[in-house]
C-alpha cells in the first residue's frame, strides 16, 4: 500500500512546484489529448523530449518516476502485446493464421507504449508537485463554469477535499486494524479465493462503522462552526495566476504547433 | 518465554524516497516473567518496537529471538502463527477492531483462528469475559451496542482469550476514566502475577511504569536510551526531562519534600503508599531543624 508513488505529493520548491493548480491540471489533461496527434518517430522524439523536460524541472529523481510506473507495466505490456500479434499491414515478419507479427503491428505496439509512459509520468509530475489541498482548490476552480448549469461544484469541492483529506487516516486505520487481526491470528492472502475474503470481513466491518462514527462527528464539529449548505462562502487559500502559468500555456501551445509540423512532414515523407 | 532483541534496525518504506529510519540497533532482553515498560516522547519507536514482539514487523537489520523462532532480517518466515498465539498484543484503542455480531463470537475470533474449538472457545469466552469485569450476560450483546469504556474491555479480552504467555500492552487506558484507568491496570498486574505472564507496557504514564513496572526500558529517537529498573530509572531524571519526559508525582513529591524538610528518606519511593510509610517512617524519628 505504502509503495503507490502515484497520487502523493513529494515537497519540493522546483519551478514545477511553484505553479499554479490550474495551470498544471489543465496542461495535463491538454497533454494526453495532444499525444493523440503523434503519429509518426519525429512527433514521439518531441513528445519524449517535452516529457523528460518536465520530468527533470520538477526536481524528483527520475527513479521515483520509474517507480510509479512500475506497478502499471503488466497493464501496458498486456495492451502492447494485443496490439503486435493482432494489427497486420505493411512487412509480415511471422505469419501464424490469425496471429501476424508485422510492421505495422510493432511500430503500434511502441508507440502505445510511449503514450501510456508518457501519461503516466506526466500525471505523475502533477500530483508528485501539488499539494492535494491545492488540487481540489484548482478542480473546484476549473469547474466553477459549471455552476450555471446548476451544478452543485461547492458541496462537490467539499466532497473531494474531505475525501482527499481522510485518504490517508483510513489507509492508517485499515494498517492498524490489519494488525490487530493479524496479531489475533488471522493470516491474510492464504488459502483459497473464498477463505481470503473472508477474511476481509473483520477488516471492512471495523473500517466501515469507524468512518460512520468518523462522519457524524466531523458533521457535527462542522456544523457548530456554523457550517451551513448553500450559503456563499468566502475562501481561505486564493490561487493566483501567475506569469509562469501564462508561460507554461504558451508552452503547451508551442508543443501543439510543433506537433503539427512534425506530424505534417511525416505525412509528405511517406 | 523469553524474548531477545538483538542489535535490531527497522526502516519504514525502505528504498523509496519516504524512508524513514525508526529503529536503530536496538538490543535488550525481556525473560519470561518480566513487567517491563517501554517509556519515551511520541515518534520514539516505542509502538515500532513493540509490533516487532509478535512479527508484525521484521527488523531491517539485526534479528530477534521470540521463544525458540528465531527471526532474522531479510528472511521468509513461514509459521508466525505459532509466535502470534503465544504474543498477544492489546494495540491502541483496541475497540476498533471489533467486528461480530455477538460479543461471545468476537471473543472467540481469536481462539478458533488458532485452531481451538469452538466449545473450548465458547469456555474461554465465559472466562475472560468475567476478568475483564463484565458479566456473561453481555456475551450474546452486540459490541456496537456498548459504551467506549465497555468496547475496550470486550477487545481485551479478546486478546486474553488466546491464552497468551506474553502479553504486550500499547497504552491500554489512553482515553479511560481515572476508575477504568485502575481497574484496567490492575487487572492485567494481576494476571501477570498470577500466570506468571511476561508483560510488556508501552505508556505515557510515568505513574503507571513506576507502579507495576520491573525494568523500564527508555526509547530516545529510535534508540534505547536508558535501560534499569524504575528507581534508577527515576533517581537521576536529568536525561528523562531534556527529551521531554517527567518523573511520576511521587518522586517529584519525595525531592521537594527532601529539600524542604532538609532530610533524605531512606530510598526513592516509586508509590504513594511508599512514599507515605517513608515520611511516616520520617516523622517518626523527629524533623532535625
Amino acid at each position: 500500500m505504502n509503495k503507490l508513488i502515484l497520487g502523493r505529493y513529494f515537497p519540493g520548491d522546483s519551478w514545477i512546484h511553484q505553479l499554479d493548480p490550474r495551470s498544471k491540471l489543465l496542461a495535463c489533461i491538454y497533454f494526453i489529448f495532444v499525444l493523440f496527434l503523434a503519429n509518426n518517430w519525429q512527433t514521439y522524439v518531441l513528445l519524449w523530449a517535452f516529457t523528460l523536460l518536465v520530468m527533470y524541472l520538477s526536481g524528483v529523481s527520475f527513479k521515483t518516476y520509474l517507480r510509479g510506473v512500475r506497478p502499471l507495466i503488466w497493464l501496458i505490456l498486456f495492451t502492447v502485446f494485443l496490439q503486435i500479434l493482432f494489427t497486420s499491414g505493411g512487412t509480415i515478419y511471422i505469419d501464424w493464421g490469425p496471429i501476424t507479427i508485422s510492421e505495422f503491428g510493432l511500430t503500434n505496439g511502441v508507440y502505445i507504449f510511449c503514450r501510456f509512459v508518457m501519461i503516466v509520468f506526466v500525471s505523475t509530475v502533477v500530483t508528485l508537485t501539488t499539494k492535494p489541498i491545492d488540487l481540489t482548490d484548482g478542480i473546484n476552480s476549473l469547474l466553477r463554469p459549471l455552476r450555471a448549469l446548476k451544478v452543485p461544484v461547492d458541496e462537490f469541492a467539499l466532497m473531494l477535499s474531505i475525501s482527499l483529506r481522510f485518504i490517508p487516516n483510513l489507509l492508517d486505520e485499515t494498517q492498524k486494524v490489519m494488525d490487530a487481526q493479524r496479531a489475533r491470528g488471522t493470516e491474510f492472502g492464504e488459502g483459497s479465493l473464498l477463505k481470503q475474503m473472508k477474511t476481509l470481513v473483520p477488516i471492512f466491518l471495523p473500517l466501515f462503522v469507524s468512518s460512520l462514527n468518523r462522519a457524524e462527528e466531523l458533521a457535527n464539529a462542522m456544523e457548530v462552526r456554523g457550517y451551513q449548505t448553500g450559503e456563499k462562502r468566502s475562501t481561505f487559500r486564493q490561487l493566483n495566476w501567475q506569469k509562469r502559468d501564462t508561460l507554461c500555456l504558451l508552452f503547451m501551445l508551442a508543443l501543439t504547433i510543433g506537433l503539427a509540423v512534425l506530424r505534417a512532414e511525416g505525412s509528405i515523407l511517406h | 518465554m523469553d524474548i531477545s532483541l538483538q542489535q535490531v534496525e527497522y526502516r519504514y518504506q525502505a528504498n523509496t524516497p519516504f524512508e524513514r529510519l525508526a529503529l536503530k540497533n536496538v538490543s535488550f532482553d525481556i525473560p519470561e516473567g518480566t513487567y517491563l515498560a517501554i517509556i519515551g516522547h511520541t515518534g520514539s519507536g516505542k509502538s515500532t518496537v513493540l509490533q516487532h514482539l509478535n512479527a508484525l514487523l521484521k527488523p531491517t537489520k539485526g534479528k530477534i529471538i521470540i521463544g525458540d523462532t528465531e527471526i532474522n532480517a531479510g528472511q521468509k518466515q513461514k509459521n508466525l502463527k505459532k509466535v502470534r498465539q503465544r504474543v498477544g498484543i492489546v494495540f491502541q484503542f483496541p475497540e476498533h477492531q471489533l467486528f461480530e455480531e455477538t460479543i461471545e463470537k468476537d471473543i472467540c475470533f481469536g481462539p478458533m483462528n488458532f485452531g481451538v474449538s469452538e466449545d473450548e472457545a465458547k469456555r474461554r469466552a465465559r472466562d475472560v469475559i468475567n476478568q475483564v469485569g463484565l458479566s456473561e450476560e453481555f456475551l450474546q450483546k452486540s459490541p456496537f451496542d456498548l459504551s467506549g469504556g465497555q468496547m475496550r474491555r470486550v477487545a481485551i479480552a479478546g486478546v486474553l482469550a488466546m491464552e497468551p504467555d506474553v502479553i504486550v500492552l500499547d497504552e491500554p487506558t489512553a482515553g479511560l476514566d481515572p476508575r477504568g484507568r485502575k481497574e484496567i491496570m490492575d487487572m492485567f498486574y494481576s494476571l501477570h502475577k498470577e500466570k506468571n505472564l511476561s508483560t510488556i507496557l508501552v505508556t505515557h504514564s510515568m505513574e503507571d511504569a513506576a507502579r507495576y513496572a520491573d525494568q523500564i526500558i527508555v526509547m530516545h529517537k529510535g534508540e534505547v536510551f536508558k535501560k534499569g529498573a524504575p528507581e534508577e530509572i527515576f533517581a537521576a531524571p536529568e536525561g528523562l526531562l531534556e527529551m521531554g519526559l517527567d518523573v511520576p508525582e511521587v518522586i517529584r513529591f519525595q525531592k521537594s519534600f527532601e529539600e524542604t524538610c532538609q532530610v533524605k528518606l531512606d530510598h526513592i519511593c516509586l508509590t504513594i503508599e511508599q512514599l507515605a510509610d517513608a515520611v511516616a517512617e520520617c516523622m517518626k524519628r523527629g524533623v532535625p531543624k
